[in-house]
């Protein structure tokens, strides 16, 4: 059985750090629950697991941010006692974030400078990291300003920025989840070049494939525990994952539409929406429609128009021209969500707590949330509470939304659990048109499997579905046409079956037309 | 260290129990200090909870106290749960009892009829447009509604001191500043309860009062309208993505709350004062905040949220009165209670645990 704890896969000879029966408890709940683990120098080493496993706070505990409970360290064979952050870069184990903490203002040099010891001219420090940086591909320019870098440039200055500390084991953190396949390829081979030199990395991720392509050995955390250490290339993505979630994973098939071209039920023409500001995107004349029958995939990293676009789909933002969003030829630019809701149109917003959803609210009245302008649950302003309640009880059921108790608080559940409610909450009114952003954002396995499904379904019966996703994997997955977004414009869609995902890559990069990403 | 953590549920056992036991301790407390400053105990919290409650009659002159209190915090409740911070109450209440005024000294031969409905719904009117400036500055131009309602309570207390001086001061009042006397039609009569008669001061404005605590509740708890603010205030993103209107709610908590606040101030002049005087109020746009917040923000909790507030001023008139007690005396201990009934709302919602810091982790040398 894949659950269970296993020997670890062919140990390295000499540990750089081992960890002995650690765990670590926030108030009730078990975060570490007697995690062992080992790193040997030079090694590549993943720690996976679904959000909430437990690996943030494993890795918090390496670098001293937080202190486990019980257990020991043990670094380079000599008990430790990791007491913060400096300590441990004292140690030499350095960490890259998830989020970046740079001074956009500042120049790559000058960020570097403000976390190394003092005393070091800026002069000196550039000569280094274009040293650093030729001598490991990473291709960083220390005059240039953060604020004009990509977000993979970024990461590869905090990453500079570690590596002048000279660590002996390098953490980092979900490293990929802000990159596109091309700069994920080159973060991996730079990488691969700093393991050949002997620094250990401790690579921190949930993307199965990308795990089997980088790393040597993997570590399997399950709700906080240990629940083994294999090597990553002989297992498959699926059994990965079986060890991830602990129970078999399904698979999901997408239906290929058939030939000829299914009627357009949803159409947006030229949309534009100025910058308002200095952090939002501008959206740039986006036209496209979505047909009968089919998953629409919009791609893109974060922070490209995603966020202005779904607002102007959900109408929390209205469109200059009513005539800009049509559905079934009824001009809509210009109608609140509620209106658009009852000309079938159903949303799920990327952030399920306070957007989505009101955490502090029941299901009953969040099911109340999006549906106060349809059916009976409201007559002459009174709401019908036992029709709120069976509606709530419905989708709670229909999309296998497990309750800890009748009629529960929303902060209650959990992130899968609350994302299928979400979802189930519009799929089950069967809208004509059914828009969602990151539908599986984390979400464990099994419920981002479910909602899938059941997007799936309800193309099938004939809805057009619009997903805008980050996750490129999830696109491939459901989508049958795929648009990109970048900087506010919306490429051509083209066929899924018809393009890889490095060339959608390419585009969500933003060098290339479409017309070179089709193969 | 004390670590608090929110309860999942709240036993009813626990719900009944934290205010008796945060009587009992406020009992406990103010004892000791009535005794430390050489007052008899016994008698001094006697004067508070027992002598102001002991008669019908001053049961009956309980309510009456309240009433302003619940009328103002039920409207207040609407805005403070929709996160909408409308602090001045004190001077919507002053408008609408002008408002009012205006109606009973500008008409006073109006029939009954006419003449009451024609006062609440000035009364209200008055209130209201008091409550569109903080709610026009704020959705028009961003203003911070605390300040502007705030300030507008003193604007609202010289436009009242003024008029009473001035254009609507009686000519037969010997240069005092009062206005005429309300005509008989224009003032809010006693309750006469068959069989007892009239019970203190007891008039309809209170069995209003809690008529409106009663629909405030099932206007916030059971309409689209009171879900729209609950959604507006927890979570104004999910409200706008629900489909609300952020502005419109603004405009509607600040409206409902400065109509409450208008409809008490005319109740209370038409039923208490019979004309219009330099000082209408005594605070209770003020105190009804804390009544409002005493109640959780619930409605139908402002009826007895506004009982124990008014029992506490009566108590301390009744110190005052019968023991010489002086005002800051009386003044704290109401400041006691009222802290301790707000811990023990701390208490009931939430788990206090004390844990001393654990260091689990073998102490060793740094390698």
């Amino acid at each position: 059985m894949n659950g269970s704890p296993r020997p670890a896969a062919s140990p390295p000879q000499d540990a750089l750090l081992t960890a002995t029966g650690i765990c670590k408890h926030f108030g009730d709940f078990t975060a570490n629950d007697d995690v062992s683990f080992s790193i040997g120098a030079g090694e590549i080493h993943a720690l996976l697991g679904e959000n909430g496993a437990g690996k943030s706070t494993f890795v918090k505990m390496v670098y001293g941010l937080l202190h486990p409970d019980s257990g020991m360290f043990e670094w380079r064979g000599a008990p430790v006692v990791i007491r913060n952050p400096q300590h441990a870069r004292d140690l030499g184990i350095g960490m890259v974030f998830q989020h970046f903490s740079l001074f956009q203002a500042l120049t790559v040099a000058e960020n570097i400078a403000l976390a190394m010891p003092p005393g070091e001219s800026i002069e000196s420090l550039s000569d280094r990291v274009r040293a650093m940086s030729s001598e490991y591909g990473i291709g960083v320019d220390p005059d240039a300003r953060v604020h004009n870098l990509s977000v993979g440039e970024q990461q590869r200055v905090e990453i500079v920025r570690c590596l002048l500390q000279d660590p002996a084991l390098l953490i980092m953190d979900e490293p990929t989840s802000v990159l596109t396949p091309q700069e994920s390829e080159q973060l991996f081979g730079v990488l691969r070049r700093f393991a050949e030199a002997g620094v250990a990395i401790l690579f921190i991720s949930h993307k199965l494939e990308e795990i089997r392509s980088l790393t040597e050995r993997a570590t399997v955390l399950r709700r906080g525990q240990n629940v083994g250490t294999v090597e990553s290339r002989k297992k498959t993505s699926k059994q990965l994952a079986e060890m991830m979630v602990g129970m078999a994973v399904g698979d999901i098939e997408r239906r290929e539409q058939g030939v000829g071209q299914p009627p357009a039920i949803f159409e947006i023409s030229g949309l534009s929406r100025d910058r308002e500001t200095q952090f939002s995107t501008p959206l740039r004349d986006i036209s496209v429609v979505a047909r009968a029958g089919e998953v629409l995939g919009i791609a893109g990293i974060a922070g490209n128009g995603q966020d202005e676009f779904m607002e102007a789909l959900t109408g929390e933002w209205r469109a200059p021209s009513a005539a800009m969003i049509t559905v079934d030829s009824h001009q809509i630019g210009t109608a609140g969500p509620a209106r658009r809701r009852q000309f079938g149109i159903g949303f799920v917003p990327e952030e399920r707590n306070g957007h989505a959803a009101v955490t502090s609210m029941t299901l009953a009245d969040n099911a109340l949330l999006t549906g106060h302008s349809l059916d009976n649950v409201v007559r002459r302003g009174v709401i019908e509470r036992a029709q709120m309640m069976q509606m709530a009880g419905e989708i709670a059921s229909e999309f296998d939304v497990r309750l800890p108790e009748d009629n529960p608080l929303a902060s209650s559940l959990s992130g899968g659990n609350l994302q299928k409610f979400v979802v189930g909450r519009e799929i089950i009114k069967r809208p004509r048109v059914f828009i969602v952003s990151q539908p599986t954002w984390g979400v464990d396995v099994g419920a981002a499997l479910f909602i899938r499904r059941a997007m799936l379904e309800l193309a099938a019966e004939g809805s057009a579905v619009i997903m805008i996703s980050q996750d490129l994997e999830e696109i491939f997955a459901i989508s049958h046409r795929i648009a990109v977004l970048y900087d506010g414009s919306l490429s051509e869609p083209v066929v899924a079956a018809d393009v890889t995902p490095e060339s959608i890559g390419l585009l969500m990069g933003g060098s290339h037309s479409m017309d070179e990403a089709r193969t | 260290m004390i670590t608090l953590s929110q309860r999942k549920t709240i036993p009813l056992r626990l719900t009944l129990l934290t205010p008796v036991v945060a009587i009992a301790l406020t009992l406990v407390i103010g004892a000791v200090i009535f005794a430390t400053l050489g007052y008899h105990p016994g008698e001094a919290l006697y004067q508070f909870f027992v002598a102001p409650i002991s008669r019908p009659d001053q049961v009956a002159d309980l309510f009456v106290k309240a009433c302003p209190l619940i009328i103002i915090a039920s409207g207040l409740v609407f805005a403070y749960r929709a996160n909408v911070w409308n602090i001045g109450a004190e001077g919507q209440m002053i408008l609408g009892a002008m408002f009012g005024g205006w109606v009973a000294l500008t008409f006073p031969d109006l029939s009954g009829w006419v003449m009451m409905p024609a006062m609440i719904a000035m009364g209200m009117l008055g209130g209201f447009l008091w409550a569109m400036i903080p709610a026009i500055l704020k959705t028009r131009f961003n203003t911070n509604e605390i300040l502007v309602s705030l300030m507008l309570t003193y604007v609202a207390a010289l436009l009242i001191d003024w008029t009473v001086r001035g254009p609507w001061r009686d000519p037969m009042s010997f240069g005092f500043p009062l206005s005429p006397m309300y005509a008989d039609a224009a003032l809010i009569t006693r309750v006469y309860l068959p069989g007892f008669g009239h019970l203190g001061g007891l008039h309809w404005g209170v069995i209003g009062a809690l008529v409106i605590a009663v629909a405030a509740w099932f206007v916030l708890a059971r309409t689209l309208t009171g879900f729209q603010v609950k959604v507006m205030g927890d979570a104004p993103r999910a409200g706008r993505f629900a489909g609300f209107n952020p502005s419109l709610v603004t405009i509607m908590v600040l409206g409902i709350s400065g109509a409450a606040a208008g409809l008490a101030g005319m109740v209370e002049v038409s039923a208490n004062m019979g004309q219009l005087q330099p000082e209408i109020s005594f605070g209770y746009g003020f105190t009804a905040i804390i009544v409002a917040f005493l109640a959780r923000l619930n409605p139908l909790a402002v009826i007895g949220a506004g009982l124990i507030v008014a029992l506490a001023e009566l108590g301390g008139d009744s110190a005052q009165i019968a023991l010489g007690m002086p005002k800051v005396v009386t003044g704290v201990f109401k400041g006691i209670l009222l802290f301790m009934l707000l811990a023990g709302e701390t208490f009931n919602r939430f788990h206090v645990r004390l844990k001393m810091p654990v260091t689990a982790v073998r102490e060793v040398s740094d390698a």
